[in-house]
């Protein structure tokens, strides 16, 4: 008779793990707005279902612990109801023998701290605090909640021009984020449920590229209202604020420290992914709304004083971004060839392509910026190119899709290796990295693990150029003593971007965010343009004219995820022309058709539901 | 050696010494409930928890080991609540018909329950809809789902001590359920009947049916070796009003409180039976019938008949066997009588019954 088995491929794990997955899809689709004690429900429920039984805190405790919670939720709960929670969890967290029992506990007693307010509304006024309730996740999750269904379904009437000018009632830089925006909007998307996230950046880039955003008229601008306001700053966050404001019909003056206006948009991020023509796009389209007036080459700060462009305006919107590369305090770091990639960057957005043939170029740092300058000196004729990161791989602030790129054009990630000193030659240019190795260890209070010095010798990466991209600063200095506070240079500025005690005075983007998204800084741009509006006396509602098509029937057919190709790495690392393919039309009407329009099935059209 | 502190008394411990055993070697008690030594030390309970310096956790002191320089609180106000919580929550699903429970006044849990003044639960017991039957179609042994603590002693006895690994651990959803062999199909089973379980359950869960019959209280041990094979297993007779009500193993040096199923359910209750022989009798060859005789009439007959037929046809003419169910003791004698009065090594022992 056997004695020994193999695995039976049709067990219940294995059924199990495809349950899982649909489980873990489950998760990722939790609609924004949804309670947090339901959410602690829900995970509690799910931890307690994995107790193995044995020990009495875990198996007997966790399932009170519910009983307890259901209580807070059906409204049947004291404030003594939370005591009993928190005393029962702590016992569990301090008596459970493993993780499920402990590590669940534990999560129980944090949500009783982070959510206190919630638990309390609960039980005493017997609902969740004001501002509860489900919304349409991509409208919700879109820092500056475009219509998202309301494009995708115009792209399937084939109303591109319709689905620009929807784009633009929130957003006036849809091609920016056709290309290169992080899409937030994805994460929580519902047709996670199903198979995958719309592939939102991908349609948008559809609309942008059968009809450019120049070639789309911008609303007509309101009557002049005479004020005057001065936008510092002509990135993202600046030009989102002038094109609203000047639909509204004040006179806005870009202040622009460059020679052309787009700020990281034209100046950090290459050719290869947001060609510049393109960005020319968005910005004619942007211009052509009212009064804009451009100042160029206009330094305010250094060459105008801020306090002039304050008294003279009405309003005054400081977008001036996080422009300046980290400086790093390293043994050898004045030695020639060390550059921060963000110069390295600016320079070549203002046509000076470094050469770097022949040489071995080292980018110091894990993040987006690091990507492009690292991609960006492949494509300046780099004979090898690496990027030294103190962390791991998994660990790296860039796009997982950045990265995969970067390795593809035949850059290599040297991990866990943290810069030491430079080395430099006797004429004093830098001859190679010394880099100490590094251990990953125990999470920071940010919730990363943190890098700690490993029991080994440094090691030399021999190299003829280091770029430096370990982060970005405000030049905020001129603007704290104009009387803007700042922490650590990032401008304070409420929700509404308005600085305490400067009135008329709005900040917002990365100067007051620190580096942030593009689409973070257009949210803050179109928040400044509607409260300095507000502020200037007016209560403007812009018009637009796209009407969003009536939703078909779901498609309940699971379908695959079109993903953007890219041209093949071996002939795009050689060119700074764009490396994404556009979608076939196929394409992009299967993915369109893929939207299960959230704006009008399900929460879509409860009072609230669509609201950001 | 091990130096660490309990309860701010220093004790010496062996390195392979756990908290529980470094505590009992001072005469410290720490409640336990689901260990047994060798047997259960999974930690299942969690009463035997402590504080230690330096632990986040409250370990559990039954597997947890000493170290050098440990700080170790058996009575915190910490580890006192964590104890209370957790009889709360046993007893949240735990029939409390204390009053009909066969182990009432033995019972662990409920020994446990009224030191630390646990009298109702807090809590409604999560599990108490799962009604499993209750087992009781074997002879001797009965299982009772809704007194179970789901500590595993039985499991584990079963299948570490005596190694038939009859009582085995079941699903019901999240819930570990116990899979007694009492049911109807108990003499299908891999149950061996020996009733160890019952004897290492803390609960009223499994017991022996006659356990009905006595209240602990009511009883006194008397320390016997069984009676049925040679191996000597020490046990403990209960005795109610001067009868055996029943048996349980005692802690000997080849039994270690085990017993088989016929020293712990065969070898007490043909004690009181009527027609047992309370005295010699010798057959009346005139009548047939048996006639009560004293102890040393019916000897002196015995020696007499046997001198003769030793003096007429030899010692080897002769044999003695003994009877299993005697001791080792009793064994030897009469292998001694045979061989020095009957001057025959003709002699034996079934050895086992």
């Amino acid at each position: 008779m056997s004695k020994i088995f193999l695995a039976d491929p049709q067990s219940c794990d294995v059924k199990i793990g495809r349950l899982l997955e649909t489980f873990e899809t489950k998760v990722k689709a939790y609609p924004p707005g949804t309670c947090p004690l339901t959410v602690q429900l829900s995970l509690l429920v799910a931890s307690k279902n994995q107790t193995c039984g044995k020990c009495v805190p875990c198996r007997d405790g966790l399932p009170q612990l519910e009983v307890l919670l259901r209580k807070v939720l059906e409204g049947d709960a004291t404030m003594e109801v939370l005591e009993h929670m928190r005393s029962l969890a702590a016992m569990i967290r301090d008596t459970a023998d493993c993780a499920i029992g402990y590590q669940t506990a534990t999560e129980v007693l944090d949500g009783l701290d982070v959510f206190y307010e919630e638990y309390e509304s609960h039980i005493l006024n017997h609902e969740c605090l004001g501002g509860m309730g489900q919304k349409v996740p991509c409208i919700n999750l879109c820092p500056a909640h475009v219509d998202i269904p309301g494009y995708i379904a115009l792209i399937g009437e084939e109303d591109y021009a319709g689905a620009v000018n929807l784009i633009r009632k929130d957003n006036p830089l849809p091609t920016a984020c056709a290309m290169i925006c992080e899409h937030p909007c994805e994460q929580r998307c519902r047709r996670n449920i199903i198979d995958d996230a719309i592939n939102i950046r991908g349609l948008k880039k559809y609309i942008v590229d059968q009809v450019a955003a120049d070639q789309v008229a911008v609303p007509k601008a309101n009557r002049s209202t005479g004020k005057k306001v001065a936008v510092i700053g002509g990135g993202p966050a600046g030009m989102t604020a002038a094109y609203f404001l000047g639909l509204m019909g004040h006179k806005v003056t870009i202040f622009e420290r460059q020679k052309k206006l787009g700020g990281m948009l034209r100046y950090g991020i290459p050719n290869y992914r947001f060609p510049k023509d393109r960005l020319d796009e968005d910005i004619r389209a942007i211009l052509s709304a009212g009064d804009i007036e451009v100042r160029y080459e206009a330094k305010v700060g250094t060459e105008i004083p801020v306090e002039d462009v304050y008294e003279e305006y009405d309003a005054m919107f400081v977008a001036i971004g996080a422009q300046a590369g980290k400086k790093l305090r390293l043994d050898g770091i004045d030695a020639e060839n060390v550059e921060s990639a963000v110069e390295m960057l600016d320079r070549i957005g203002n046509g000076e392509k470094p050469d770097y043939s022949g040489k071995n170029v080292v980018v110091i740092g894990g993040g987006n910026v690091a990507m492009d300058a690292a991609r960006s000196a492949v494509r300046c004729k780099a004979k090898e190119v690496r990027i030294v990161y103190r962390r791991r791989q998994e660990d790296m602030t860039a796009l997982d899709t950045e990265i995969e790129s970067a390795v593809m054009e035949g850059i290599e990630l040297i991990t866990l290796q943290a810069p030491k000193s430079i080395e430099k030659t006797v004429e004093g240019a830098c001859s190679a990295l010394i880099v100490q190795p590094q251990m990953i260890g125990p999470y920071d209070k940010a919730g990363r693990p943190s890098p700690v010095d490993a029991n080994k010798e440094p090691q030399r990466i021999p190299c003829d150029v280091i770029l430096i991209a370990v982060g970005q600063d405000i030049i905020s200095r001129p603007f704290e003593e104009f009387g803007m506070e700042a922490e650590r240079g990032v401008f304070k500025a409420g929700l509404d971007t308005a600085v305490l005690n400067k009135p008329g005075v709005f900040a917002g983007g990365d100067c007051a965010t620190a580096p942030a998204t593009a689409i973070r800084a257009i949210a803050a741009g179109k928040v400044a343009a509607h409260n300095i509006d507000e502020y200037l006396g007016y209560h403007h509602k812009l018009y637009c004219e796209a009407r969003v098509p009536d939703p078909k029937e779901n498609n309940r057919i699971p379908t695959g995820r079109a993903n953007i190709t890219e041209r093949p790495a071996y002939i795009r690392k050689h060119d700074f022309e764009h490396v994404e393919n556009p979608y076939t039309y196929e394409e992009a009407m299967q993915e369109a058709n893929r939207c299960l329009r959230c704006d009008h099935f399900g929460c879509g059209v409860l009072k609230g539901g669509r609201d950001a | 050696m091990i130096c660490l502190n309990i309860d701010g008394i220093a004790v010496e411990a062996g390195e392979d010494m756990t908290i529980l055993e470094a505590a009992q070697s001072v005469n410290i008690r720490i409640p336990t409930l689901c260990y047994m030594k060798e047997v259960n030390e999974i930690g299942s309970c969690r009463m035997c928890v402590v504080e230690v310096e330096g632990m986040n956790k409250l370990p559990t002191a039954c597997n947890t080991l000493v170290k050098e320089g440990m700080h170790v609180q058996t009575k915190s106000e910490r580890v006192i609540e964590a104890r209370k919580t957790i009889l709360n929550l046993l007893l949240s699903n735990h029939h409390r018909g204390c009053f009909s429970c066969p182990q009432n006044g033995e019972c662990e849990l409920q020994e446990l329950c009224y030191e630390y003044g646990v009298e109702e639960s807090r809590y409604v017991g999560t599990r108490k809809k799962i009604e499993r039957p209750v087992k009781d179609s074997h002879p001797f042994l009965c299982y009772h789902p809704e007194l179970c603590i789901h500590c595993q002693r039985c499991v584990n006895t079963c299948a570490k001590v005596t190694g038939r690994k009859a009582i085995t651990l079941g699903k019901t959803g999240m819930f570990n359920i116990i899979e007694a062999p009492f049911g109807a199909d108990w003499d299908t089973t891999l149950c061996e009947s020996c009733g160890n379980c019952a004897q290492a359950c803390p609960t009223g869960a499994i017991t022996e049916k006659r356990k009905k019959n006595y209240r602990g209280w009511e009883t006194k041990r008397v320390r016997t070796t069984c009676p049925h094979c040679a191996t000597g297993c020490q046990m403990d007779l209960i005795v109610k009003d001067n009868k055996i009500v029943d048996v349980e193993g005692a802690d000997g040096p080849s039994n270690h409180g085990l017993l088989c199923v016929k020293g712990r359910s065969a070898s007490f209750d043909f004690i009181d039976q009527e027609d047992r022989i309370r005295y010699p009798l010798i057959k009346n060859k005139d009548t047939g019938e048996f006639e009560r005789a004293t102890w040393d009439e019916a000897l002196d007959l015995v020696a007499s008949k046997f001198t003769e037929l030793r003096e007429n046809y030899g010692g080897e003419a002769l044999a003695g066997f003994a009877c299993s169910r005697s001791t080792n003791e009793d064994v030897y004698m009469l292998q001694k009588m045979v061989r020095t009065v009957f001057e025959s090594n003709n002699t034996d022992n079934c050895a086992r019954v």
